[in-house]
Order: C-alpha cells, then structure tokens, then sequence
C-alpha cells in the first residue's frame, strides 16, 4: 500500500508539467549502474512516471507502450497505477486505448484510485458517438470494482435502451460482467436480458443469449416469446452468437417438444399414444382425423429448418453445433445430413480433427449408417498425429459390418505393421473388436492376430496376446492349438501383461492342455522372484487352479510357489498367497468353503466385452467440453429428456406490440394461415387481397402435399392436407421460400430483391449467346484477364432491357407493402447509424440496398421503395373507456405495418379488454359511418372474451389519404358503443426509401405551391441528426434518406391511399433554428404535416 | 454463491522451448503456474502434434492449439463448446499472421502492443467481439515499415482515427470507404487432390478439395455474382458470411459483397464418387535385406492423366524407418536431402518431363545390428499443376452491380498435390 500513498501524493499534486517535462529526457537515457542493489526495475518505472507525466503525447505513449510490454510478460506494472489513470482522459486515441488496457489489468487491485477515472467513463457514457458510448461501457464494466456496481447497473439499463445496436450488444457483455462482479444484482440483470431478448437486431442477439446463458439458463420462460424470432435472425447473426444460440435452442426444444424418435422406431405402438402427445388447442381443431403419424411442432421444425444451412459456415464451431443440434432435436432419417458437413471439417488442423473425430465416434456408435459412406474419409495417413489415427481407428471399428470387414481388414493389415507402435497396439484391438463384432471373421481374425505372435515388435505381441485371450474367452472349445503355441511364446515375451495373460489362459484352460500346463508353472516358478507383481499373481492362479485339477503332478510345485508369495516384498502377493493356501490347501481350520475351491476357481466366466470407449459418452451433449473430456465439467448443463406431453406451444405466439398479424392464431381459425405465413417466411404470394383465404388455404395445401412427397421416406411428413393447422403452413414455406431468391440477411426490401433479380435474369438471357466466347477465352487465355468489350455490350442490353422494364417496375412498387415481411428485415440493424455518424452515407446505408439502387439508377428512373418501418410508435389511443363500455376496454394504435386487407388501408391494432367479471361474447363491428370514399376492413367477431383476459386485432382502414375520422359501433352480444378512430396525420404515410439524388429530383419536381416550408426554433438538446430522426420518425412513419450533408435531414414517404409522394427536409440553420421543407402533390396533408412537425423539434 | 465464467479467460502464448513469452487476461488473473499442467502433458506427448487439444486441471480446463511452433494456450473455467475455443484461437493466428506476415514469436515480441490492441478488440470478456479482419484493421492499423518510419517522426499511431462503420452494419466484413484507382477482382481456383495410393499402384482412396481464394479490390460496395459452367460438381461447400445462402440453394450462383482484398470465397469438396483422375505415378522398389545392414531404394515419378499440362514443383518427403543411418543416392533429376537425426529424406525434383522420367536410386545404410524395418516407408508427394482444376470445374462469369466502373477480372485454376501418399 505504499505504492498508494505515493501515488495519491503525487495525484494530489496535480504535478508541475515544466518539471516533468524537463525530466522527461533527461532520466530516461541515465539509468545508473550504480545503484547495482535496488532491482532496476524500480528505477525503470521512476523513470516511466516521469514520462507518463510529461506534456508530450509521444513520451506518454512511448511509456505507456513499455508498460503494456510488462503486463505482456506477466511483469508487475501496478505500482504505476496512478500515474497512469491519470491519463485516461487524454484526448490520443492511442494512449486512452492503452491506459484502458491497463485499468482492466489493475483496477481490480487498486480499487481506490480506479475510482478516479469512472467519472470520466461515465461522461463518455452520453457522448453522441455510439462508438464512444460502446466502448465506455466496456472499460468501465471490466473495472471489477464491487463499489461501483450500482453505477454500471445505472449505465447497463441505460444502454440497453440506447438506440444504437452496437450499445446494446455491449449492455448485453456488461451483464454478465456484473453478474461475475456481483451476483446479487440477478433479479435486475434478468429484467434486463428480458428486455435485450425482444431485440430485433442480429447483432444483439448472439450476446444478449451469452448473458442468458451466464446469468440465468434455467429461465426458460424467458425464451418462449422470443423463440421464433431467434430462429430466424439466426442467419444473420454473427458466427460466435450462432453458436452460443444453437446451443441454448437446443436445451430449449428438448423441454419443449415431444420427441421425434418414437416413430422412428415403431410407429405401430405410438397409434394410441399419439393422441394423447396432441395438445389441447390440436384438439380443437375439428374432426381431424387420427393420426397415424407424429406431427412435428411446426416450431420444432422451424428451428431444424433455420439452422441447415449453417452447416455450409466455414466456421467449424457453427457447424459441430448444428450437428449437436441434429442429432440431439432431428427425427433420425433427417440426422444423416449432417454427416457430410462434419467429414468436411477433418480438413481441417489437428485441434478440429481431434473434437470432430471425438464427436463422431460417439455418433458411429448409434447410429453406423450416418458416416458408412464416408468410411474412407477415415482412412489413416502415416503423418496422422497418433491421437487423430487413434480416433480415426475407432471410428472404422465402430463402422465395421459384415459387408465392409474385409476392405477394413485389409486396411488394418497395413496399419499394424506402421512405425508408430502404439499405433499398431490400438489396430490389434480394434481388430479384436472386430473379431468379437462380426462372427463371420472371428476365425480369420484370430489367425491373423496368431501371426502376429511372431511378430518382431515386443509391444505388438503383447497386444495380440492379450486380444487373443480375450477371443478365446468367448470361444475356447476348439482353440487348443493357439494355447500351445502361446505357451511356447512364454520364453520370449517379456511384456508383464501379455506374460500374465498367457499364464491365465493356460490356468484357465489346463483341462485341455494337460501336459503343457504342469511344465509351465515349473518354468515360472523358477523366475518366480523376478517377475513382475502381474505376472506373480497369475502364477499363484495357475499354481491354484493346477493343484485343483491335477494335484498329483503339481501339488510340490504348487506349495513351492505359495511359499516364495508367502514372503515376497509385495503385500499384495503376500494376501493372495495367503488366501489361495487357506482355499485350496485342506487342513482343520479351513471351514466348508475349501469344498467348493474347484468351483470357485475354475467357474465358467463370461467373456469379456470388447466395447468402445466411447460407449457411454452419450449421456454428454455432444460438442461440449463435458464430452470431449468424458466427465462433467463446472457449469455443464444437462440436456433434459423429452418431455412425455408437449407443454402449450401457444406460449410462443407473440402478441400485442410484437406483431399484429399473431392475434389470429388464437382466435380464428380461418385467418390463421396467412399471418403465421407471413411471420416465419417471406413469402411473396399474397399478390391478392385478404378475402382469399380459401385460396390460400388450398394452396398451401397443396404445397404440403408436394413436400409430403419429396419426403416420403421421412415419417414425418405433414398431416393431411385438408387440416390447416400451423404444421402444414409451415411445411409449405419451404417451398414458398424457394421463390425468393436473396437471402434473408439482405436488408434490402423484396421487390428491390426481385427487380435485382429480372435484371440478372435479362442480362444472363441476353448473354446467353456471349457465355460461349467469353468462357472460351476464358479457359483458353487462362490469363487473368477477361474482354472488357464483352462485358461492355451486355451492360448496354443490360440497360435497355431494364429500362423497358420500367412501367412494369413502378406497378410492383406500389404493390410492395403487401411483399414484407418485418421480421427477417433487420432494419433496425442500420438505421440508426444513418443518424450520428458523418460518414459517407451509402457506405452505411444496408450497402446491399444502396448498391442495388445505385445499380438501378443506371436506368435514369428513380427508384423508390416502400421499406418496413422503423419506429413503432407505442402510443395507445383511447377507443372505449372502460366505463363507458360496461366493462369492455379498446384502445387502439397504428402498427405501422403495411396493411394485409389491401395496400390503401392504414392498419390498425386494437387492444380489446374485458375489465369486467363476466365473459363478454360476440364482439364485433355494426354500423359503420364512413365519410363518402372510405372504406374498413372489420376484424373478425370475437366469440368470447374471459374476464381479465385481452385480445388485440388487427383492421384495415382505408382514410383516403384524410384526417377524417372513421365512426362505427362497436358491438357486443348485449351492447352497441360508438367509437371512432381519427389518425393522425403521421399514421396515413408509409416509409420510402430512395436516394440522395432521386429525391432532389423529385423534389425538383415539386416546388411551387406543391411546397409548405416553416422555419422553427430548434432546442438545442435536439441538434443531433440521431434525435432529429427519432423524433420525426416518432411523429410521422418516414423513411430516412441517407444524407451526404451534415446539416441537412432527408425524409421520405408516400400516402397510404393514392401513393403519392411526401418529402420532408429539414436544414438547420445558425442560431439554432432550422428550415422545414415539405414537397408533396398533396398540399392539404403537407401542410398539416408541417403543422405536426413544427413543435415536434422545438419541445425540450 | 456459485456463478460461472464462460468462455475464454487468459490466453498465454508458449514457444517450443517451454516459455510463456505473452499472457493476455480478460477477467481477473490467472496464475502462470496453471501452465504446469499444460507442460506436463506436453512432456507426457511423443511430440508436439500429441499434446491433447483440451486439457482438465483441478480448477481450470486449457484448450490449446498448436500453429507455427507456437502453443496458444487459452484458459477456460467452465463448460464451453470446445470448437467454439479452438476456432477462435485460430481466429487470432490468422490475425497475427495477416498483421506481421508471420505468426512466429519474433513478430509477436516486436508488435506487442499491437497485440494487446488487436486481443482486446478481438475479445470482450472473453466473449468473442470482432474477428473480421477488415474491421480490425480499421480500429488498428498494420504495422508497416514506411509508417513506423512516418509515427516515429510525427508522433502519430497506429491506432485509427476513424472509428469503425462495419461493425455496425448488417456486412461487417466489409469496410466503409473503399477506394482503389485500379478496380481488380481475382479469383483463384486451388484444387488439392488427396490420395491414398496403395503398394500395387491402385488408388485406396481419392477426393478433391477445393477453395476459391479472392483477391478483390473494387471500390465502393459492388454486389457480385459469380456463376460456374457446372456448379453440379461441388458436393459440399462451406461459404464466407458474404455469400447470400439462398441464392446459392435456388440458382447455384454466388452472390456477395465482398470483403476488402484477399479472403476465402468458398471451400467445396467434389464428392469422391467421383473417379479423380491422378496426374501422377509412382514406381518404387524399396528394400531392407535381412540380416545386411542395406537396403535398396529406387523410385521414379512419371505423369499421367495431366490434360496436356505440365506437372511442376514436385516435391517428394519420406520418413524413413529409424533404423536407416544415412542414404547414398543420386537423383537424375533435381536434388535430394537427407536429415539422419529426423530420418526425413526430401527429394525436390522440380518439372517433370515425360521424356526423361525423374528418378532416385541408391543404398540405404542401416544401423548394424538393428532388426530390419519391417515396414516400407510411405511417400508423400506434393505438385502442382498450373492453369487446370483437376475436376473440371469452371468458372462462368462474374458480373457485378451497384457500382458503375468497370472492373479488371481475373481468374487462375491450379491443381495442388494435397494429403498425397503413396503406400509402399
């Protein structure tokens, strides 16, 4: 603590700077011999505080450069722990990372001057940088200060609510820092990763599970709502989080889903059970027939589905996880495909092989089939490190059948005469194995392994003597011969264990070697005293057993060797010596027991098991530590068994504020395919509006029928086509998926996806006549070089054929909103990095998306997309109070979805409730009294509502691009109320996004008076392009445009109703006002959209 | 109160000759002595390549890898996927090894602070944080020789001013801003043949492993699209992250935004149902006379099935029996070394001619007294075969969209010999 005192001298100080400054130079070269008693390290860091001190950032950095050496080598740094906090607050990037470096190192164990520097993180916790904000967070939550835990509980809450992905994903790595730090916070930080888990960004996801799994795995509660969307962001997550997530679903489905395996086995037994395996709400459903089938949990398949193509990731720890995943969730004709995957990573370096092969030896235990056809790719190669060629043996051992034994055997051959003996040892067993596996090649086996017997090698002998017993326990009746030969080899094998074998063999069966047997235990007992400890105690045992069957010849010999045991060094032999005279040696004392000697020792044993040693690894999830090393490492969790009943799949439809389009699944039976389509998949098929649902239904029908088919061998195939449960619509998006052709990490929007496409599939038309030549001078020339004229004219078609392609493109624009799907498209991901960041935008914008516009504006036409939303605003509008309602509450909001009933209609979510405390039966909608134009789409009559319960539907209403209010009844079975529902101004746009340069051009075309401009006072808290965003976007559902100009904020949006556009700018001024522009045909909605937007910006 | 601590907890970096010359902690200390354990397993190996991947002490587990004679051994204290460690640690190989153009322990000495820098990008207590080599070398610069020369008179760092866009978007492999006055994209098609070629000359056991390495610099964010003639052929790929899955599963087209320079587009294995054609043979006569302390040794390497193409670069290493003392030999062709403490003969041979046939031929001296080797040593046989993919695989074409410049595109096929041996 001296170190600290001096420390808080010299902070205190606040240090002279000249006088540093000057010393700086002037010590650090004059480290005097001299002082040849004090260690010069000391005197190193002397000189190291002066730098640290000094004014310059190059001699700081310089120390603190030599410093972060120490920590390296494990040296002790500490003592310069205030000179060093001091600068973290220095304005070098450089020197700041730095100090950061060493405050992880030491704040633990200088606590008190840590404090100093957490008031500056906690500043930088509110800089307008996100990546500032990110990294304050990490340093100050790696600071393992018990005396700071409430203030990083303050900053994770916080963070968690920033609106920058990247914080939050830190928040998410902060909790489980605390949680290390401080275990009592639990209960907080599981509020917290409650909260991280309805995240939609891909990039939380993978940390905010980590800290789930740290803080709190048997929560699985926590994960219900949040299933689905797990899986489908899964793709995109980064490869670590994939992992990690994998890991936690596959806890997750084993509590939750019944098991697949049962039918696999015997489906004639599961008839009745099955019925009983179906939930309740399955049971509702009406005259389904029964089934003979299991039906997987359309969230069972999901995940299965979600994660296949993970197993193309080139990272090999992505891949075990989703065979773990396989061979722990999939129904078993489905686990075969991950076999492919798994060969592939043995290409991979040692360290990949050693687990993969572990792993796969497990799995070729149970199930042979799986890796039979990959049996080569085991194959051993001479430069094998021998832990790999171990492994590699066992899984051909394993592998082994009638069919293929003799290749195998072959490839043996070769193995037991390698250079590497221990090698060679572990072959001869495995050929044992064999052997005892397959009894059409026990013979040849055994005879081979007698061959072996002369083999020079001492180690290979041994091993095929010891193999050799074995086999001849499980069949001794004609192997006489190989006895005699083995007795024979006692002279020369020095090996104690394979001696010992021999020798018990020999006393095992002495019966059938009578003459042998008398004259081996009068050789051993002459080298009794120099034998090894084994090879005693197999001594005794044949002197035993021979004294037993033939006394006459051996009963001297017998007593000789129990009298040199008797004294031998060893207690051991000492105690069986003891023991084996007072059994067999008959004299007063010995009771009834040395009757029964001869059965005792000469009793049938079974013969051994010749089994893998990776039999009973199976009881570890596989890819685990706790596999690898065969024994339950800290913080294992066990995979539980399957449950008997699936416990209610309905915990993991998501309601309210998550998704509008979940409600039917509970209430209409109808309904309920669309929505559920929509939510896993991003299917393109509903071009048509919401009345077909019988078309839908038939089509989906018929899709299952088509995957039934393709699936046929696999029992679990979907149930009849004429059900419309959810298994069946799911079935169906694989296929539906197939249409799409990007995939679900692109941000982009779908019909951008699908222009994208035409236009790849018109130039690949047009090229088609150039593909030759191209691809002829390709392989001809070999050179790294292809004709620029050639590509030159298929850009030319290119254009040409996209700009014919124009009008058709404009009418897919509008039908866009109905193509969506708000779930896959991570929008969130990259839209609030648009706003603080002054980079170039298109480098930020989802850059898939602007490269796909920039590349369409090639055309001259501008493109302008509808995109999801990127801000659901939470605000409840009041429909029907409680009391007015006789107990019924409604409130609704806009989701700011596109509107499944038809693309002019607004969608509307609203909440019903009974507050009462009886049932309320039949709501539904009555009289309607729209203004002349507009029209609504009613939700469909809800039969009864529980008390306490509350139900929220989705409707569409088409406000012809008006703020008018739309006046209707609301109706029970007993009671009307009328209601209305005005939106705001904001409500009645859908976000577009376009580019910099279309939209001036568009704006160019609306001037005049088709624009509204006001200037405003700007508060200065609201400067910031990120408050800007969120706070027009919280009025108004716009797009953000990305902007090349600080000052200036790009929105854009058209109306619901006739697709016009509305273009917002806003340009800050000097003196804090700012300049807000609106462009739209549509004057009366532009100018009270200004009117909405003027205080937005100027309240505090 | 019992909580856990997952993932990687301290790394030590350890050289051949048993010292830890690096330690790196992400949560609180971990004694050096934990490496005990480490290094009594290691005496416990035959040799290096032995020392077992994972490792269980009383209180920790030690994952390990082994990569350019340097231990990276890692720390662990609870329950963690075992790949998951191995991987990143891998991970951080690459790194060092793209930061200084060697993973040796000179480079790490010399660049430690940089190290430091880039262990504790790379890692957020011990949960994995930024591996994308073009986003960390965008928080740190390499080091090169000019800017060491440039920091040391300007006082400026390493460290980049500019804070890092890509790991905020939905790419983060690929960085923001990217300029080039010359817009490349090279693709490189690298087949390896592994074999298994048996006494008699048949081939035990045949597959072709293929990568596409890319070599891209194009400015701006271009979407590209590669297409092959026979896309049939590959039988099992594992992508980068920039490919667009289902673009692959419906049209066999790869779709991407590439990461800036040089990065592995995809690795694909040509099933082995299909016959592979070797380009190679071998002739071998080796023998230990019983009871001489000599042995004969003569091998010749011809082509075959080469598609016109010249087989080059061959290199063939043996490791001979321990009981082999020294080799007398001569080489027609090329020349042969022979290391009597490793008992590694390595013959480089270079081009092979179909004329003239390369071939080795002399006496192999044993150690008197010594019992004859029982078995022959096998051959391994590296070459190359340049402008052909030995399973026929062909890149179509590759277009590009969402930037308007015209690229330069290239590609390059090459056979590689991979895990090529032939029994003897």
């Amino acid at each position: 603590m001296s170190g600290n005192g001096i420390g808080y001298g010299e902070q205190g100080g606040e240090v002279a700077p000249e006088l540093a400054q000057e010393a700086a130079p002037t010590t650090a070269p004059s480290v005097p011999a001299a002082f040849g008693l004090f260690s010069s390290d000391t005197k190193k860091n002397e000189d190291l505080k002066q730098m640290l001190e000094s004014s310059k950032d190059s001699a700081k950095l310089d120390a603190m450069k030599r410093i972060v050496g120490m920590i390296a080598k494990g040296k002790n740094a500490s003592e310069l722990f205030p000179a060093v906090v001091k600068n973290v607050a220095s304005k070098n990037i450089e020197i700041k990372k730095l100090v950061y470096v060493y405050l992880m190192r030491y704040a633990e164990e200088q606590q008190d001057l840590a404090l100093l520097s957490i008031s500056t993180f906690q500043r930088a916790l509110k800089d307008p940088n996100q990546l500032i904000r990110a990294s304050a967070l990490r340093v100050l939550s790696s600071i393992r200060v018990p005396i700071i835990v409430p203030i990083m509980m303050l900053a994770i809450k916080e963070a968690s609510s920033d609106l920058s992905p990247y914080v939050r994903k830190n928040a998410a790595h902060a909790i489980q820092k605390l949680y290390s730090l401080d275990p009592e916070q639990k209960e907080m930080l599981i509020e917290v990763i409650e909260k991280l888990l309805r995240d939609r960004s891909t990039l939380v996801a993978g940390s905010v599970v980590m800290a789930f799994e740290e803080v709190c795995p048997d929560r699985i509660d926590l994960i219900h709502k949040n299933y689905r969307k797990l899986c489908n962001l899964l793709v995109d997550v980064e490869e670590w989080g994939q992992v990690v997530i994998i890991h936690m679903l596959t806890r997750y489905a084993r509590t939750q889903f019944v098991s697949p395996w049962k039918t696999d086995e015997d489906v004639g037994d599961e008839y009745n059970e099955n019925n009983f395996y179906e939930s309740d709400e399955e049971q509702k459903e009406k005259d389904r027939k029964v089934k003979k089938t299991y039906t997987m949990d359309p969230d069972h398949r999901l995940l299965l589905r979600n994660t296949k193509p993970l197993l193309q990731s080139r990272n090999a720890a992505v891949v075990m996880a989703v065979a773990q995943l396989y061979w722990h969730l999939a129904p078993k004709s489905e686990a075969g495909i991950i076999s492919k995957s798994l060969v592939r990573l043995l290409r991979s370096n040692r360290e990949v092989q050693y687990i993969v092969l572990q792993n796969i030896a497990t799995m070729s235990i149970q199930r042979k089939g799986m890796f039979e056809p990959y049996l080569k790719s085991f194959y051993v190669r001479s430069t094998d490190p021998t832990m790999i060629k171990t492994l590699k043996l066992e899984i051909m051992t394993n592998l082994a059948n009638e069919a293929n034994i003799s290749t195998l055997l072959r490839e043996f051959q070769t193995y037991v005469k390698s250079q590497d003996k221990q090698f060679a040892a572990a072959t001869i067993q495995a050929i044992g194995r064999c052997a005892t596996n397959i009894s059409e090649v026990t013979d040849t086996c055994l005879n081979g392994l007698v061959c072996l017997l002369s083999n020079r090698d001492e180690i290979v002998v041994a091993e095929s003597v010891v193999v050799i017993k074995k086999l001849l326990q499980t069949q001794p009746a004609h192997h006489g011969e190989i006895i005699k030969h083995m007795a024979k080899l006692l002279d020369n094998i020095t090996v104690p264990v394979a001696r010992a074998s021999i020798l018990w063999l020999i006393g095992e069966y002495c019966e059938r070697v009578p003459k042998i047997a008398p004259d081996v235990l009068r050789k051993t007992a002459k080298s009794f005293t120099n034998e090894d400890d084994l090879v005693k105690l197999q001594i005794l045992n044949l002197g035993a057993k021979l004294y037993l069957t033939n006394s006459k010849q051996t009963k001297l010999l017998t007593q000789y060797v129990l009298n040199l045991g008797k004294y031998d060094q060893s207690y051991d032999i000492r105690d069986r010596t003891r023991f084996i005279r007072q059994l067999i040696v008959p004299n007063e004392k010995s009771g009834a027991l040395s009757k029964y000697a001869k059965k005792i020792f000469l009793a049938q044993k079974p013969a051994p098991l010749l089994e893998s040693p990776f039999k009973d690894r199976d009881h570890f999830q596989l890819g685990t530590l706790s596999h690898t090393l065969n024994s339950r490492a800290t913080g294992y969790l066990e995979l539980s068994d399957w449950p008997e009943v699936a416990p209610d799949p309905a915990v993991r439809n998501v309601e309210v504020a998550e998704s509008a389009k979940e409600w039917t699944a509970i209430l209409s039976k109808t309904k309920k395919e669309k929505p559920t389509e929509k939510f896993y998949s991003e299917s393109e098929e509903e071009e048509e509006d919401s009345a077909s649902t019988s078309a839908t239904e038939s089509e989906s029908g018929s899709e299952s029928e088509k995957e039934r088919k393709e699936e046929s061998s696999s029992n679990e195939s979907s149930e009849s086509s004429s059900s419309t449960g959810v298994s069946s619509d799911s079935e169906s998006e694989e296929s539906t998926e197939k249409k799409t052709s990007g995939a679900a990490e692109e941000s982009d929007s779908e019909d951008i996806k699908k222009k994208a496409k035409e236009i790849s599939k018109s130039r690949s038309t047009f090229s088609s006549s150039d593909t030759e030549s191209s691809s002829s001078e390709e392989s001809s020339s070999n050179s790294k070089s292809e004709s620029d004229s050639n590509n030159d004219s298929d850009t030319e078609k290119s254009r040409n054929a996209t700009s014919s392609k124009k009008g058709e493109k404009t009418v897919q624009g509008r039908k866009a909103p109905n193509k969506q799907d708000v779930f896959l498209l991570d929008l969130d991901d990259f839209y609030p990095v648009t706003t603080p960041v002054a980079v170039p935008a298109a480098a930020i914008l989802s850059p898939s998306l602007t490269a796909d516009l920039e590349g369409l504006s090639l055309s001259g036409s501008p493109v302008i997309d509808v995109t999801t939303q990127v801000f659901v605003p939470t605000k409840m509008h009041e429909m029907l109070h409680r009391m007015t309602g006789k107990g019924l509450s409604a409130h609704y909001q806009f989701s700011r979805q596109p509107c499944i009933f038809g693309d002019r209609m607004v969608s509307v979510q609203v909440t019903l409730t009974n507050t009462s405390d009886q049932k309320i039966e039949n709501i539904h909608i009555g009289e309607k009294k729209l203004p002349p134009g507009m029209r609504m789409h009613e939700f469909n009559p809800i039969e009864c509502l529980e008390p306490e319960r509350s139900v929220t539907v989705s409707m569409g209403i088409d406000f012809c691009d008006s703020t008018q209010t739309a006046s209707f009844q609301l109706c029970t079975k007993d009671d009307h109320f009328n209601v209305n529902i005005q939106p705001p101004v904001g409500e009645l746009l859908l976000p577009v996004t376009m580019s910099e340069k279309d939209f001036k051009k568009e704006q160019g075309m609306l001037t005049g008076m088709n624009e509204t401009s006001a200037t405003i006072d700007v508060a200065p808290q609201n400067s910031t392009s990120r408050v800007i965003t969120e706070r027009l976007m919280k009025a108004a559902n716009l797009g953000v445009v990305p902007s090349g100009q600080d000052k200036i904020h790009r929105f854009a949006a058209k109306t619901v109703h006739s697709g016009s556009l509305m273009l917002v700018t806003v340009e800050l001024k000097e003196s804090s006002t700012a300049q807000l522009i609106i462009n739209t045909e549509k004057t009366v909605i532009g100018s009270v959209l200004l009117r909405e937007l003027k205080p937005v910006l100027s309240q505090g | 109160m019992c909580f856990q601590q997952k993932m990687i907890h301290s790394l030590f970096l350890i050289n051949c000759s048993g010292d830890i010359f690096l330690e790196k902690h992400w949560k609180s200390v971990v004694s050096q002595s934990v490496c005990d354990y480490f290094f009594e397993a290691q005496e416990k190996a035959i040799d290096v390549e032995n020392v077992p991947p994972v490792i269980s002490t009383p209180h920790h587990y030690l994952i390990s890898i082994y990569r350019d004679k340097i231990f990276f051994v890692s720390v662990i204290q609870t329950e963690v996927p075992p790949l998951f460690v191995i991987e990143f640690l891998h991970r951080v190989a690459d790194t060092f090894q793209d930061y200084f153009g060697e993973c040796s322990e000179t480079a790490i000495k010399d660049n430690v602070v940089i190290v430091y820098e880039l262990l504790e990008e790379m890692l957020d207590n011990g949960f994995p944080l930024a591996t994308e080599s073009n986003i960390l070398k965008e928080l740190i610069k390499p080091p090169t020789i000019l800017r060491s020369v440039v920091n040391s008179i300007t006082g400026s760092s390493n460290v980049g001013d500019t804070l890092p866009t890509g790991q905020l978007s939905n790419i983060p492999w690929r960085r923001a801003g990217v300029k080039y006055t010359n817009n490349e994209a090279y693709f490189d098609v690298i087949e390896e043949i592994d074999a298994i070629i048996d006494k008699s000359g048949s081939t035990v056991f045949a597959e072709i492993q293929g990568v596409i390495d890319s070599c891209i610099k194009l400015s701006g964010m271009p979407d590209l699209s590669l297409s092959f003639m026979n896309p049939r052929l590959l039988d099992d790929v594992s992508f980068h992250p920039c490919i667009r899955f289902k673009r692959w599963e419906s049209e066999r087209v790869l779709s991407f935004i590439p990461p800036d320079g040089n990065f592995r587009l995809i690795s694909y294995r040509v099933s082995s149902q299909n016959l592979v054609a070797i380009p190679v043979y071998v002739k071998h006569l080796i023998s230990f006379k019983e009871n001489s302390s000599s042995g004969r040794f003569d091998v010749t390497i011809g082509p075959k099935q080469n598609m016109g193409k010249t087989v080059e670069g061959v290199v063939m290493t043996v490791h001979m029996p321990k009981a082999v003392l020294n080799m007398n030999l001569t080489a027609t062709q090329g020349s042969y070394t022979f290391d009597p403490v490793t008992k590694v003969l390595a013959w480089d041979v270079g081009k092979i001619t179909p004329q003239k046939l390369p071939n080795l031929k002399g006496i192999v001296n044993l150690q008197s007294g010594a019992p004859k080797p029982e078995e022959n040593p096998s051959l391994n046989i590296q070459f190359k075969i340049q402008q052909l993919a030995i399973s026929g695989l062909k890149v179509n074409r590759l277009d590009m969209y969402g930037e308007k410049y015209k690229p330069f595109k290239g590609v390059k096929y090459i056979t590689k010999a991979g895990k090529f041996q032939v029994r003897t």
